[in-house]
């Protein structure tokens, strides 16, 4: 449905420099984010979620390609006529303003009349839990309060879209959980479209309704969190979500065979087989139906274990589970042992 | 801190001052000396031939906005001396608001350039600093003149026919000013743009600030300090200035400082100057109070985030 749509990209393509000296920094991306969603753009350092985000505030203009919000084509619209704001991986607050006069700045670029602008930046300061320190000046806050300045300055304008670019990435690991959560409430108390940027999985994972898994300026996957994990479509974002094995396997009537030549069931199709390694089972090596492997070695996560083997062709494959009320579940490196797949859990997929 | 800690500092801090008193004392003689002098003298009656009678008086100033009648010896306002102090202080105004519209842009120019090419901008901006005040000076003058750069330049482009009159007035001393005072506009400028954080220039736009908005509402307020030292270095001597007018105003259109000239010339009149010269200061003095101040409070201003 169209009308459900809040931005669109339209195979935008994003290069800096010329000639040879140019970067790609966006090849060929088309997305298209649903209103009312938190929308996650994941990848590693340098594969363009800034730009793409430029691109949708308008900092940047596209090199071809369009960008819409909602139906309108913004493609060449300057960033002070977008209905979008940003929260600044920098926060960009203004040093010479308070906190008030800061969440209060674009309604009063926009010449609203000053009750509205006191009414809805008191709302805003509320929403952020900032009331207190409305008539601080910014340099006084402590990093997590200025990030609360920057989201409540984006919100005052009740934009249609926000673009927050690893808003969280200067806080340590405790505050940082705090404002995932503080995040993803104030999403759902706004009902406001949230574009979201980071290179955290973990992240990306609990806050996201969908993520767009991004590589090398083109857009890999864009899927909910669960099915991002559980039916990556390349190796690409098989590895770089959470842990996972791959086996290269050739395609038969059965399944997929495997290197060693034990045939498998699993879904999809390509030439790499991938199962996460909570999806292996350790069995016993005469267990029917079982791959067999030998055990490498043993590796202890607190709660959990890793278990590493080789397969019948020298192939690595990891296993992971809860440790055993005994220790080791009378594993030791050497053990000849049987593997099984969870039903349902290889998955096939292109190199 | 202990009790002894505080004595120890307190001894080390009297030291200091002990060890640096020689110099201070200098100091301060070498300042207030001849600021004692000055305002001694502005108390004093007027010789004949440009001495000093030591006698109390206070005609000096007096004289600075009243000149008193040679017939009926009634005192009356001094219109020439109000229309000195009027051409003082408007062209001294006219010259900051000039180097400023043509120093913020350039000091933008220079700031927003890899720091590599700053150093040569601002190498060229001070250029003319190496130069003789005087030569500077006559070279405008070179340019304005009748038979000038300007004048030549446009007959024989056939545009004019007779040279246009440019030199020997407010104009030409503006232009000299402007010209001479513009690096003290554009270096306090430069380092507080250079200061600025240019995200915050995508943050105005974002919050939908147009380009006007995010200039008042944003760049300017957090340059203040930049914008309020270079209006008072280029303002303050400006308002003293002597060559300048003495040399592209020609003999009519003087300036405070010229006039201060004329009482210990001409005039003979060195109470008046010595009047003259202590309210000039005393003007300055204020400015650059108010000067400190404003620095004092919006010092955090210029922060970075
Ligand atoms: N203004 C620019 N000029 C030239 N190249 C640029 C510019 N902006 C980005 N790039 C290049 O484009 C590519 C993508 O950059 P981008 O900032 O979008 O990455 P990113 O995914 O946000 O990375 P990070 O996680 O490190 O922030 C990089 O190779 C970068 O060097
Ligand atoms: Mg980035």
């Amino acid at each position: 449905m169209k009308e459900d749509i809040a931005v669109t990209a339209e195979s935008v393509v994003k290069s800096f420099g010329h000639g040879a000296a140019a970067v790609r920094a966006l090849d060929t991306v088309s997305a298209a984010i649903r209103k009312g969603e938190f929308f996650t753009l994941l990848g590693p350092s340098g594969c363009g979620k800034t730009t793409l985000l430029r691109l949708i505030a308008g900092f940047e203009t596209p090199t071809s390609g369009r960008i819409l919000l909602g139906a309108d084509d913004v493609t060449d619209l300057p960033p002070n006529r977008r209905p979008v704001n940003t929260v600044f991986q920098s926060y960009a607050l203004f040093p010479h303003l308070t906190v008030r006069e800061n969440v209060g700045f674009a309604l009063k670029m926009l010449g609203r009349p000053a009750s509205q602008i006191s009414a809805r930046t008191a709302e805003m300061l509320a929403l952020v839990k900032l009331e207190e320190l409305a008539d601080r000046a910014t340099a006084q806050l402590s990093g997590g309060q200025q990030q609360r300045v920057a989201l409540a300055r984006a919100l005052a304008p009740q934009p249609k879209v926000l673009l927050l670019d690893e808003p969280l990435s200067a806080l340590d690991l405790k505050l940082r959980k705090e404002m995932q959560v503080e995040l993803k409430r104030l999403q759902q108390e706004t009902g406001i479209t949230f574009v979201f940027v980071t290179h955290d999985q973990e992240e990306a994972l609990t806050m996201s309704d969908r993520i767009g898994v991004m590589s090398n300026g083109k857009l890999q996957q864009v899927a909910s969190p669960r099915e991002i994990y559980t039916a990556p479509v390349n190796r690409f974002v098989a590895d770089f979500i959470g842990e996972t094995n791959f086996l290269p396997v050739t395609l038969v009537k059965e399944g997929a065979r495997l290197g060693s030549g034990e045939i498998v069931a699993a879904e999809g199709k390509g030439g790499v087989l991938t199962i996460r390694p909570e999806q292996v089972n350790v069995v016993r090596a005469d267990k029917a139906g079982a791959i067999g492997a030998r055990v490498e070695n043993l590796i202890y996560f607190g709660t959990d274990m890793h278990v590493h083997m080789r397969l019948g062709d020298g192939a690595a494959l990891v296993a992971r589970m809860p440790l055993p009320p005994g220790g080791d579940g009378g594993l030791a490196p050497g053990d000849a042992v049987g593997v099984t797949f969870a039903k349902g859990a290889a998955r096939l997929i292109e190199e | 801190m202990s009790l002894a800690e505080e004595r120890q500092r307190k001894t080390s801090a009297r030291n200091g001052w002990l060890l640096s008193a020689p110099a201070l004392i200098l100091l301060t003689l070498a300042a207030s000396g001849p600021l004692l002098v000055v305002l001694v003298y502005s108390f004093l009656e007027k010789g004949q031939y440009g001495n000093v009678l030591w006698d109390f008086s206070t005609d000096g100033w007096t004289g600075i906005l009243f000149s008193r009648d040679i017939f009926d010896d009634t005192l009356k306002l001094a219109d020439a001396h109000l229309t000195i102090f009027w051409r003082s202080v408007k062209l001294s105004f006219l010259t900051t608001i000039i180097t400023f519209l043509l120093g913020f842009p350039t000091a933008w120019f220079i700031a927003t350039r890899t720091p590599a090419h700053r150093a040569i901008w601002l190498f060229l901006i001070t250029i003319p600093f190496w130069t003789n005040l005087l030569i500077r000076t006559f070279a405008i003058g070179e340019i304005l003149r009748s038979e000038g750069l300007i004048n030549t330049a446009l007959i024989r482009l056939g545009i004019i026919d007779q040279p246009i009159q440019m030199l020997y007035n407010d104009g030409a001393v503006l232009v000299g000013m402007a010209y001479v005072y513009l690096p003290l506009m554009v270096l306090p400028l430069y380092s507080a743009i250079e200061r600025f954080d240019m995200r915050l220039l995508e943050a105005g736009y974002d919050l939908f600030a147009s380009r006007m908005q995010v200039l008042r509402h944003i760049i300017l307020p957090i340059v203040k300090p930049g914008i309020i030292a270079g209006s008072i270095l280029v303002f303050v001597p400006s308002l003293g200035a002597y060559v300048t007018p003495r040399i592209l105003g020609g003999g009519k259109n003087m300036m405070i400082g010229n006039f201060i000239e004329l009482q210990f010339g001409q005039g003979r009149n060195w109470p008046l100057g010595a009047a003259l010269s202590m309210t000039l200061l005393v003007v300055v003095t204020v400015a650059l109070l108010f000067y400190v101040r404003t620095l004092g409070k919006g010092g955090s201003g210029g922060g970075h985030g």
